[in-house]
């Protein structure tokens, strides 16, 4: 709202015989003293906020992430150019299975985990009896924190104890399935608990989204002659754009923000790597490596402006 | 609110010290700092009632937990001093033992032998305690005596206890099937055979948590290459990339066979419950094992034998961690830190923590060996007739070389049993010159 002003103000300004110091005070003086104070409070504080909390931090991995240091004196810092990206990148084994795993999250949740949710929206806005409480089974995982989940899958999966292979009839023989021991298969144990609640969260927001679209224009596409999969996939899924793109955004933050359920599996290690955990091992406890782990953070935030950036500018041109 | 009694909010901040010294809450240790003031340092103390001290614990499990009580007590009650204790979760001492040493840590605190305290000390966040060696240097072992020096000769710790490494079995099995403990390899490797046909998984092995495996590692190291090469290795003075680790890992393979298949999806306590269900023959695990067996009986039943001799020094090395306590560099003028310290290295005060956790063995000479199950006997034993003790691979090497390279390079050799020594080598030359 503000800008409109300003702007006639600069077009003011440009005309012959008005100058512009004259036009700014008189901006200025369109704020009292107390509008500018609660102003200057509202931007300044979430600003600061935003700088000691996000910018400033970020900026210091950047620069850490160029340096050796073992996180003891200051004065030990010292500069390492990009030894700590080619370590990362050539020399640390666990980082290419990282990567990899990491787009195979995402993948997976992109085209089994979010479709089962649309799946189940689809199905239970039907008037079918009882949808209420299908809504609540399926969205129960979401209430529960990842370490539950964690734990609970734990549960299912165990080798000699596990309800799968009780159900499997392999349980206690040695052709158990180690489903989180055994790397060639463990990620995508993982993936299923993942699935289970990413699922419900996905089913929720898509259940808000059907309700909001206008009955009519089912309606419409039946009058015109559509069966009920064109309608679904020309006239109900494009009316929901706005659900979709949060929904691709929360279906890309989960694929990178991925930590909580491996961490809790086995620590991120043995065919669970991921690049969260990676920086987690290398920043944080008995294998801090300063300047390693900044490097894999720096990587992680450089991967992850890509969809950020795209997000944003989605965001922004709407509102224009 | 303001008008409530200050006293809950000066204790609430003291608890939560630990806390936001670990995500380095300067300003609020700073403001606890005088609180802190007056209960450690100082001057020399004429007046008893300023006698006091402070002991910072990680073992925060409720035996050993109560077992340093039990010592702090024995010390108050003998000397008359106040000690302060917080007791915090090891893993939140380990893993911030750089800023916990930084900050405002307590006056003595408890921690390991190895390359782990050597390094802290070579940094000058550890004050030297050779003056509390003249006390009780004739408690302890040469061994035990050169696990306790820092780089520059000075002495930086005070043993507590030690349990050794071994295999250990269930004698009745043993005895029911006539194994023999065997002293060589191929005598080993033949017993293994044996089990192996009788159905018995011949050794339980876990390492779903990455650091047991090292035990294995550090054995066939010090077996096949002898102490000297292993600790210089650990410290990466020697290159991974060379002939002699590839002989430990070719003399390992051997073992992969016999080793559970299932060990990467288990953690220690599910291999000793293999063992102990008697579905496996043996299993290479701390003595610390005899804390996750519950039933009398089977404690009864268990016993251990050295790692069998490979190429060289036979079995004269023995991997037997050292835990015990440290001095923050702050406190090194503190009269009364030192005198418990001096208390915690005599054998009264180490009787004290064995009375209620007799899992581990006193390290000081004139302890009180009385109470020892045959266990323990023959751990304390193996110890003492050791001519070399290793510390454990992640507290002999950096931590970060343990924690980031070996754990995945060693789950990986247990999964296929490939290795690949080059890249272990790159990547240890990139972590040492880091530090």
């Amino acid at each position: 709202m503000s800008v409109m002003p300003q702007t006639t103000l600069r077009s003011a300004a440009a005309a012959p015989g008005v100058t512009a110091p004259p036009a700014r005070s008189r901006r200025v003086r369109r704020l009292s003293g107390r509008d500018r104070l609660v102003l200057g409070l509202m931007v300044g504080v979430p600003t600061l906020i935003q700088a000691v909390l996000v910018w400033i931090p970020t900026l210091l991995s950047v620069g850490l992430s160029f340096t050796r240091w073992n996180g003891l004196d200051l004065a030990d810092i010292r500069p390492a150019g990009l030894s700590n990206y080619t370590y990362a990148v050539e020399e640390y084994p666990p980082f290419w299975p990282a990567l990899a795993h990491n787009i195979i999250w995402l993948v997976f949740l992109a085209l089994i985990a979010t479709p089962i949710g649309l799946l189940l929206a689809v199905l239970l806005d039907q008037k079918i009896r009882g949808t209420r409480l299908y809504q609540s089974v399926f969205f129960t995982p979401v209430m529960l924190s990842m370490v539950m989940v964690g734990i609970i899958w734990q549960l299912v999966y165990a080798r000699n104890e596990g309800l799968l292979n009780h159900l499997l009839g392999t349980a206690g023989t040695s052709g158990a399935v180690d489903w989180f021991g055994d790397s060639d298969v463990n990620l995508w144990a993982a993936l299923v608990a993942t699935t289970w609640r990413h699922a419900g969260y996905v089913m929720v927001l898509y259940l808000a989204g059907l309700k909001g679209i206008d009955p009519s224009l089912r309606e419409a596409a039946a009058l015109d002659g559509a069966n009920g999969r064109q309608t679904f996939f020309r006239v109900v899924l494009p009316a929901m754009r706005p659900i979709n793109i949060v929904i691709v955004v929360i279906t890309i933050i989960e694929g990178l923000r991925a930590f909580d359920i491996v961490y809790l599996i086995n620590k991120g290690t043995n065919g669970l790597e991921l690049l969260s955990v990676l920086v987690i091992q290398n920043l944080v406890g008995a294998g801090q490596v300063i300047g390693v782990g900044s490097a894999l953070a720096v990587i992680l935030l450089v991967i992850s402006l890509g969809p950020i950036v795209y997000y944003l500018v989605r965001t922004f041109r709407r509102a224009d | 609110m303001a008008s409530h009694n200050p006293t809950p909010f000066l204790e609430s901040r003291l608890d939560r010290r630990t806390l936001l010294r670990g995500i380095g809450g300067g300003a609020a240790a700073l403001a606890a700092a005088p609180l802190l003031a007056a209960c450690s340092g100082g001057p020399a103390p004429t007046d008893p009632a300023a006698r006091a001290t402070s002991l910072g614990s990680g073992l925060s499990d409720p035996v050993p937990r109560s077992a340093i009580q039990a010592m702090v007590d024995a010390f108050t009650g003998k000397s008359g001093a106040t000690v302060k204790t917080n007791v915090m979760p090891r893993a939140q001492l380990v893993d911030n033992i750089s800023s916990y040493l930084q900050s405002n840590p307590e006056d003595v605190i408890t921690w390991f032998a190895g390359y782990k305290m050597r390094y802290y000390a070579a940094k000058g966040l550890l004050a030297p305690v050779d003056d509390v060696w003249a006390q009780i240097g004739g408690n302890f072992s040469e061994g035990l005596t050169k696990a306790s020096e820092g780089e520059d000769g000075k002495k930086y710790f005070v043993p507590n206890y030690n349990y050794p490494w071994g295999f250990y079995y269930r004698k009745s099995v043993w005895q029911e099937r006539g194994y023999e403990i065997p002293g060589t390899f191929d005598a080993f490797r033949a017993l293994c055979e044996q089990m192996k046909k009788d159905g018995l998984i011949p050794i339980a092995f876990a390492d779903k948590d990455g650091w047991p495996a090292m035990g294995t590692f550090d054995y066939i190291n010090m077996r096949t290459n002898g102490y000297q090469f292993h600790l210089d290795l650990c410290a990466h003075k020697e290159s991974w990339d060379q002939q002699k680790v590839k002989d430990v890992f070719d003399n390992w393979k051997a073992l992969l066979p016999y080793q559970d298949e299932a060990a990467l999806g288990a953690t220690w306590q599910e291999g000793a419950r293999t063992m102990t269900g008697k579905k496996a023959g043996m299993y290479l695990i701390g003595a610390f094992i005899a804390q996750d067996v519950t039933d009398k009986e089977i404690l009864a039943d268990l016993d251990f034998f050295p790692f069998p001799a490979i190429a060289v020094e036979g079995t004269d090395a023995i991997e037997a961690p050292i835990d015990g306590f440290v001095l923050a560099k702050r406190a090194g003028s503190n009269k009364t830190a030192k005198d418990m310290l001096a208390f915690f290295g005599s054998g009264a005060g180490q009787d004290a923590y064995a009375a209620k956790d007799s899992s581990n063995l006193q390290t000081a000479k004139d302890a009180d060996t009385a109470s020892f199950s045959e266990l323990n006997k023959k751990g304390a034993a193996a110890i003492a007739g050791a001519k070399y003790i290793s510390q454990f691979f992640d507290r002999d090497a950096l931590p970060a070389m343990a924690n980031n390279v070996m754990i995945p390079a060693l789950q990986g050799f247990i999964k296929d049993g490939t290795i690949d020594t080059r890249a272990i080598e790159a990547q240890a030359k990139s972590l040492y010159a880091a530090e």
